[in-house]
């Protein structure tokens, strides 16, 4: 079995956003994005709000139904669109990959794998039902899955969820009103680890926190993978938490991976223009680094994703954009081992 | 004395709640000298965005100004009424908020909303009060200023929103521009020409700015001075090398600690700030930082720490550096 856990090909995810007919207007949320994660590690995903990184997170779940794509979680075909390309191990297109061909559509029952790929979402206030205990939010997963033979084994259960994510064992009792930020937040990992998921997809976990407790929450991320192994797809906006507690890291801009790479390489070594002027725009906490840190300002905003640029979607806030940008796509390829970008002046940037 | 522009001195403001006083100010004290920048940082519920309505007169029902003293521009905020506010609001201090989407009128251009401070502010006719209006648009960097002012809010991105606010702001050229979190709803590419745009501007109009983030990475590149907030208290005060570099407060110390570095080389695990920020309503009798620090001595629930001086505006109370003192006193 190969060690990557999860395999994403291809993947488009559009949205209908009026119109009838032939002049339906989709957005394009996701359009065309290929990438995989490796067994215990964290694969950060960056960008700006509307590229698409929580839509690519959810669709892996298929929390939404994709619209085109493949999705293959450890060897097991999860959905398959039957229309697009094959990719073999170095990321070509082939028409065959061992008993599994080319052209067949899947969609599998998602219900057993729900209890592998878990998700902690993005807004502690929003995603805990205001109307249930703690113990029956984290608890309620394990009834769906029959996880517990009795009442007893089950609050058990509960109790080391709560205790494992810093939380007390007489919390199970209150409501979410009762706790803060931070703490909701972990009751929202509890639910998640609840099933004993293998990969858990963390949908910007920390944004809603204040500073002095998403270092809290970042450590116990850590913690947890450290001791249970776990997978995850950490999406977030904030590039310098991403790079802290990222193995990999890719970058997405309306809709389509820009660069992928080791998170050290992305960071001191990346390649896409885009990628550079992201890192250059985080502010830095060292007043004498900041004062000589050069940004590169983009100009303008991100173009609506209803009526995305022809050819490279960036190509518009590009300085570097040439003609070739707007005929054609650019390619997503390797560049080196392990870093992938899709750019087609990469040899003049670099 | 009117060196400075802005002078706080122990205010204390509370909001009197159905369940109890939250004091949400305990004896703040700073000051802003002309064109200089201030930064204050803290987490929510620390009184940053207190601390600068109140400067403005924006106290919100249920809260009451306790004691301490305003100044700002030779105006004694204390004996202020609505009527003194509404001239001064806008004419010589404004504010940006946070949040572009909700602090614009969804249902007026933006023209109309500029033209407004104009009317209320100045003497200007009609022709001149347009003129104007489009000026400042293009001083803030819209592109096409007679087609925008007659747009609606929801026809402009996020980033062109917090640009038409900063140019209401400026409409009468204000001597203090108050900037409540100007950039976290933002995403960092368009933050971080906001940011400049601010700087840029303060350059060419020379006002001072009162910088609220909790973002101390915003605060490093562009303030001259930071106050850092915690549970209504200024913990630490002092220019932004000595906050960075020689942080005496052990809530900045662990605050500066917390925060990943994008250009370390090196995975380290972060260290993070124990135990979750106090509850107003019952505030601790000592350090309101006590119950989630490292180095806490008995004394430190008991007392409040006295403040401590280094140099001449660089000042933190904490009883560590009392500590510090007196075994160095000791030594001698």
């Amino acid at each position: 079995m190969s060690d990557k856990l999860l395999k994403v090909e291809h993947l488009c995810q559009y949205f209908p956003a009026g119109g009838f007919g032939k002049n339906k207007k989709y957005v394009q949320a996701v359009d065309d994005v290929s990438f995989f994660i490796n067994k215990g590690e964290t694969l950060g995903l960056v960008g700006e709000s509307g590229c698409g990184k929580t839509t690519t997170g959810r669709t892996l779940l298929q929390l939404y139904q994709p619209t085109k794509g493949r999705i293959v979680y450890d060897g097991k075909v999860l959905f398959d669109s039957g229309n697009v390309p094959m990719m073999d191990e170095n990321g070509n297109d082939i028409k065959e990959r061992g008993d599994y061909v080319y052209g067949t559509r899947t969609a599998v029952d998602m219900k057993p794998y729900r209890r592998e790929m878990q998700i902690v979402f993005q807004d502690p206030y929003a995603s805990l039902d205001p109307r249930m205990t703690v113990g029956d939010i984290v608890g309620e997963a394990i009834d769906i899955h029959g996880l517990a033979a009795n009442k007893q084994e089950r609050y058990e259960k509960i109790q080391k969820l709560l205790q494992t994510v810093g939380l007390n064992s007489e919390h199970a009792n209150r409501y979410p009103h009762e706790f803060s930020g931070g703490q909701r937040q972990r009751v929202g990992i509890a639910r998640a680890l609840a099933v004993d998921p293998k990969f858990i997809v963390c949908d910007e976990p920390i944004s809603a926190l204040d500073v002095s407790i998403q270092a809290q929450v970042v450590n116990m991320f850590e913690d947890l993978q450290n001791e249970m192994g776990l997978t995850y797809l950490f999406i977030a906006h904030d590039l310098s938490v991403v790079k802290h507690i990222s193995n990999r890291i890719g970058v997405m801009y309306l809709g389509k991976l820009v660069e992928l790479a080791d998170s050290f390489e992305l960071i001191f070594h990346n390649m896409h223009p885009y990628t550079r002027s992201l890192i250059s725009a985080i502010p830095i906490a060292d007043p004498k680094v900041a004062r000589a840190n050069k940004r590169i300002a983009l100009q303008g905003d991100v173009p609506s994703p209803l009526n995305p640029p022809s050819g490279c979607r960036f190509r518009t806030r590009c300085p570097y954009a040439t003609e070739q940008c707007a005929k054609e796509v650019p390619k997503w390829r390797e560049v080196s081992k392990g870093h992938f970008v899709a750019c087609h002046n990469l040899e003049k940037l670099n | 004395m009117s060196d400075y522009l802005v002078k706080i001195e122990h205010e204390r403001l509370s909001f009197f709640t159905p369940v109890g006083e939250v004091k949400a100010l305990n004896d703040v004290n700073f000051h802003i000298k002309e064109g200089e920048v201030l930064g204050i940082v803290g987490e929510s519920g620390s009184g940053k965005s207190v601390t600068a309505y109140s400067l403005m007169g924006l106290t919100a029902y249920p809260g009451k100004l306790m004691g301490g003293s305003l100044d700002f521009n030779g105006h004694h905020i204390n004996d202020m009424t609505e009527k003194d506010f509404q001239k001064m609001r806008g004419n010589e201090v404004a504010i940006i908020f946070q949040d572009p989407m909700t602090s614009l009128n969804p249902v007026y251009t933006i023209g109309n909303q500029i033209r407004e401070v104009l009317k209320l502010h100045t003497n200007k006719n009609k022709q001149e009060i347009q003129a104007r209006a489009e000026e400042l648009l293009t001083l803030v960097g819209i592109n096409e200023p007679k087609k925008r002012l007659k747009q609606y809010p929801h026809e402009l991105s996020g980033g062109m929103r917090q640009r038409v606010m900063i140019a209401i702001a400026l409409a009468c050229e204000p001597k203090l521009l108050i900037a409540d979190e100007p950039t976290t709803a933002l995403d960092v590419t368009i933050q971080a020409q906001i940011l400049e745009l601010m700087m840029e501007l303060k350059e060419k109009l020379g006002m001072a700015i009162m910088m609220i983030t909790h973002d101390l990475g915003v605060v490093a590149s562009m303030c001259d001075h930071i106050a850092v907030m915690y549970a209504g208290h200024i913990v630490e005060y002092g220019e932004t090398d000595d906050i960075f570099y020689n942080p005496k407060h052990e809530y900045t110390k662990g605050l500066i600690r917390s925060i990943p570095r994008m250009d370390s080389q090196t995975h380290e695990r972060l260290i993070p700030i124990e135990g979750t920020p106090v509850d107003l309503l019952n505030p601790p009798k000592g350090c309101p930082f006590g119950s989630r620090c490292d180095n806490c001595m008995q004394i430190c629930l008991r007392e409040k720490a006295p403040v401590t001086y280094f140099g001449d505006v660089h000042y933190a109370s904490c009883w560590m550096n009392q500590k510090a003192e007196m075994e160095g006193g000791a030594k001698e």
